[in-house]
Parts: structure tokens; sequence; C-alpha cells
């Protein structure tokens, strides 16, 4: 399929996806257990990741200060600001495209060809707007949450290390964690976070959705589906940079 | 009642169905068979809309299904049940679970209700004991009735079973054509069965449509397939040892 096909289907499903669903009570029960399935398990990959990248940047940040005029808390300030505006929404983001992405393509990509989603459409179902909405709004819902979680857990993570390093005082880091902080990177971090689950999430669907054939075709789209989400996710992040730091 | 009038149906140059024109009746069983690849899939898949018709009709009762959009055939489709090739139950979830879920989807009934419902369905089915465990964990033939069970609970007026014994063993293959027969008369149903198994046809084709390469070669019932001299229905009928010989004694 050529890219502008591609593109087309891609548009029209979501106008599949995005339709009124058939009960209101079911719908909300989805939208819990999605909230489960896409939020609540990544909770643990976050974390660890945070901590080791908060970390890491610490070390990175205190290693490099031979300079004596640049002050102790910059170290503080520093993974902050990395957390906040780069490491907590977009590699979070990409970290997420390569989990959830590929568990949502393979979910749905199986329920296509054991005939899961013809058995649905046969009763009268929307399948798409069943299958995908909940797991659209889902994300779009938690995923903020995650990223709050990621840049405390990384701060955290950054302050563990420079004390167990003995790179700068608790006192300076916590200084600089606190230093000149910019509300408006929170908002620019929080709106990029809600775009790329609304990125991970459909892209993903949308490779599972049309899959045709077996349990091959199904690890394929998985694949594209990660691929291609993470694409997404780093042109998105381009282009968003672009409208809402200039 | 079903009918079909000059349905065709390709996917690109490759014409799967020819001007296939037939009536199936209510309250019987009516069996599409054909060898493998023959289009009986496409051709079941058309008739309940998950394949578009290039031309043609498809009625059901005196409503055009094809000239239908997609509301109009939102009300047809909760009077169809269907018993996919592999059964097709929700992974996620349970036996009960999977056979409430037009329950759930489409009636007012009250939770007690449904679950009366379902047990009666499961009941039908003979699936006693494994109302609380995933598709995963039962067997293929238990599978398949629990999808019977799910294509029958909203009442439907029309059963479609795509190859709904293919993998069963001869003696549980009978039970099940055995148990869709017996639920089709009993509720009038319009049933069209796609099989390729011989020991369907004799046991329950009441009403057989054979095709062979996406046309029409032949129609009739069980009692007249014997004596059909028809070459392509008599390769396919006879293409076992045993009925050969069956042949040669009677
Ligand atoms: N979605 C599709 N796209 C293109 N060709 C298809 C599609 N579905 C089926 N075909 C082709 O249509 C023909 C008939 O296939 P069909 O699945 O109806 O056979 P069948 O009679 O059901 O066989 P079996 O007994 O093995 O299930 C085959 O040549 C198949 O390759
Ligand atoms: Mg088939």
């Amino acid at each position: 399929m050529s890219f502008i096909e591609n593109i087309g289907q891609y548009v029209l499903f979501l106008n599949r996806v995005f339709s009124k669903p058939e009960r209101r009570r079911i719908f909300f029960d989805q939208i819990i257990k999605e909230i489960y399935k896409l939020g609540v398990n990544s909770l643990g990959i976050v974390v660890i990741i945070s901590v080791f990248m908060g970390a890491v940047i610490s070390l990175q940040t205190a290693y490099n200060l031979d300079n004596p005029l640049l002050p102790d808390y910059l170290v503080g300030y520093t993974t902050r600001e990395s957390m906040i505006l780069e490491f907590s929404s977009t590699i979070v983001g990409l970290i997420l495209a390569g989990k959830v992405g590929s568990n949502i393509a393979s979910e749905i990509g199986s329920m296509r060809v054991t005939e899961q989603i013809d058995a649905l459409e046969i009763m009268g179902v929307n399948s798409a707007n069943f299958l995908v909405f909940p797991k659209i709004i889902a994300a779009v819902f938690i995923n903020p949450f995650l990223y709050v979680i990621s840049v405390f857990v990384g701060i955290t993570g950054g302050l563990l290390a420079s004390y167990l390093a003995d790179t700068v005082s608790v006192a300076d880091f916590l200084y600089g964690v606190q230093y000149s902080i910019i509300p408006y990177y929170i908002s620019y971090s929080l709106i990029k976070t809600v775009v790329f689950a609304f990125i991970i999430t459909s892209v993903s669907s949308f490779y599972g959705y049309y899959v045709s054939g077996g349990s091959l075709e199904v690890g394929r789209a998985s694949t594209k589906a990660v691929v291609n989400s993470s694409i997404l996710i780093l042109l998105a992040n381009l282009i968003l940079t672009h409208i809402l730091l200039k | 009642m079903i009918e079909l009038k000059n349905v065709n149906k390709s996917f690109g140059e490759l014409d799967v169905l020819n001007d296939i024109s037939i009536r199936f009746e209510a309250g019987k069983t009516n069996l599409i068979i054909g060898q493998s690849g023959s289009g009986k899939t496409v051709l079941l898949k058309s008739i309940i809309g998950l394949h578009e018709v290039d031309n043609g009709h498809i009625y059901y009762g005196d409503r055009d299904f094809t000239a239908m959009n997609f509301n109009e055939r939102k009300l047809i489709r909760k009077e169809m049940g269907m018993v996919f090739q592999g059964g097709a139950l929700f992974d996620s979830l349970t036996v009960e679970e999977n056979v409430s879920f037009p329950l759930d989807m489409f009636s007012d009934m009250n939770e007690d209700d449904k679950r009366a419902r379902v047990k009666f369905c499961l009941d039908r089915v003979d699936i006693k004991k494994a109302h609380k465990l995933y598709p995963a964990e039962i067997s293929g033939g238990m599978q398949k009735r629990v999808a019977i069970a799910r294509a029958i609970v909203l009442n439907p007026s029309y059963l479609f079973c795509d190859e709904p014994n293919s993998g069963l063993d001869p003696v549980t293959a009978i039970v099940i054509d055995k148990l869709i027969h017996e639920i089709t008369v009993e509720y009038k149903m319009t049933t069209i069965i796609n099989t390729h198994d011989m020991n369907s046809v004799m046991e329950i084709g009441e009403k057989i449509l054979f095709i062979n390469k996406g046309v029409k070669a032949w129609e009739g019932s069980n009692h007249e397939i014997f004596d059909t001299e028809n070459q392509s229905l008599n390769n396919f009928v006879f293409a076992s040892n045993l009925f050969k010989k069956i042949k040669k004694k009677l």
C-alpha cells in the first residue's frame, strides 16, 4: 500500500473510531479496563527508566562541571529541566510506543485474524469504535499522570545518585531543582504527552485492525506499529516544539 | 427465507463467485458444499455482508439486503447469528461473558434475566461446567458449542455456520450437526452451513447447494445426491473410497 493510501485509510479509520458508542455503561467499563492495561501496567517500566535516566543526567552534569565559576546547584537544575522538557515526555513516549504500541497492535491484529472482529461486525457492533475509542481515551487520560510521575521519580533518581556518588550536596541539588521554574514548560510537555498518547494508540490500533493473514502478519504489523508511531512521535515533537516554544 | 439472485463477487482479477441464484428455506438446514477454495466462505460472508457483492441481490424475506445502508443492515444483523470457522470467541472474556455479550450490547434485559438466558443457551449446547473458563482453556469442540450458544442467544431468525465441525472427531461432529438441526427446526430459523464433510451432508442436508469454482453446479437434497449425473458433484461426493464402496453396494 502506498503512503498516500495509508493516510487516507487511517483517516477513514479514525472516522469510524470516533462515533457514538453503542452502550455508555460498557464503554466506561472498557475505559477503566484500558486505563489499567495501558497506564497502570506501564508504571513499572516508566519508573525504572526514569530513575536511571535522572541518575545518569545528574552524574554527567556533575562530572562535566569542571569550571569552578559554575554553581553546584546546576546539577539539580539540569536534571529537572531535562526530565520536564524532553525525557518524561518524548523518551517515555518512545518507550511506551514500544511497549503499549506492540501490545495494542498484536491484540487487535490477532482479533482480526481469528475473526473476532468479524464476529463483532456481524452482531452489528462498530468494531473500530468498540475496540479503539476506549484505548485512545484511556491513554490520553492516563499518560499525563505517567509524565508527572516520571518527572518526580527522575529527579529523585538524580538526587539519590549525587548523594551516593557524593558529587554535589543534597541542599545544592534541591536548590537547583527549585531554581527558576517555568510553568509553561510543564504545559508544553503535557501537551506533547497527550499528542503522543493519541499517536501511539491510534496508529498501533490502525496497523492491528487492518492485518490480513495469520500470526506472522500480526507480528509484522506490530513491528510496523512501533516503528511508525515512533517516527510520528519524533516528527510531532519537532513540530510541537517549533509551535509552542517559538 | 434467504434468496440470492445472480450474485457475483470478485477480488481484483479473481472471479470468486459467478452468477449464483438460490433460495434457502426457513426451518431447514441448508448446506453449501464444495471443494476447498471453491468460494464457500466468500459466499457466506457475502450473504451476511462482510463482503460486498459486485452484482446481484440478496433478500432476507422480502427485504433487499444489498440495497441497504449500514444502519438498515444493523437491524437485520440483530436477527443473525454466526458461527465462524474458528469459533471466533472473544479471548478476553469467559465462556459465560462471551454468550452474554450480545445481550449486554443489544438487549434491555436485567441481570437476572440475562443470567438465565445465558444458562439456558449453554445448557442447550450441553456446556455445564465451563462457564467461568476462558476460550483458551476449553477444547475445540467445546469452543464450537459455545460459539453456537453465543450465536443463538438473541433468538436469531438466521443462523450461519462456517464449517461448524471441521477439526472435530466424527462423533462430536455429528453431535454438533444434530444440535444445529434441532435448533433450526425448534426455532424455525433459516440456517446456512458451509461444509465439505459428507457425513454432515448425509445427516442434515435438507437442501444442498454445490458450488464448483465459484459456479452453482447443482442443487438438491441428500436423498437426491447419490443419483445425480453431475460429474463434478460425483467426483466430490465419491472422492473417498468409503463412499465409492457404498455406492457399489447400493
Ligand atoms: N479477502 C480475499 N481477498 C482475495 N481473495 C480472496 C479473499 N477471500 C477469499 N479469496 C479467494 O477466494 C477463493 C475462495 O475462497 P474461500 O475461502 O471462499 O474458499 P472455501 O470454499 O471456503 O475453502 P475452504 O473449504 O478451504 O474453507 C480462494 O481462491 C481465495 O483465495
Ligand atoms: Mg472456508
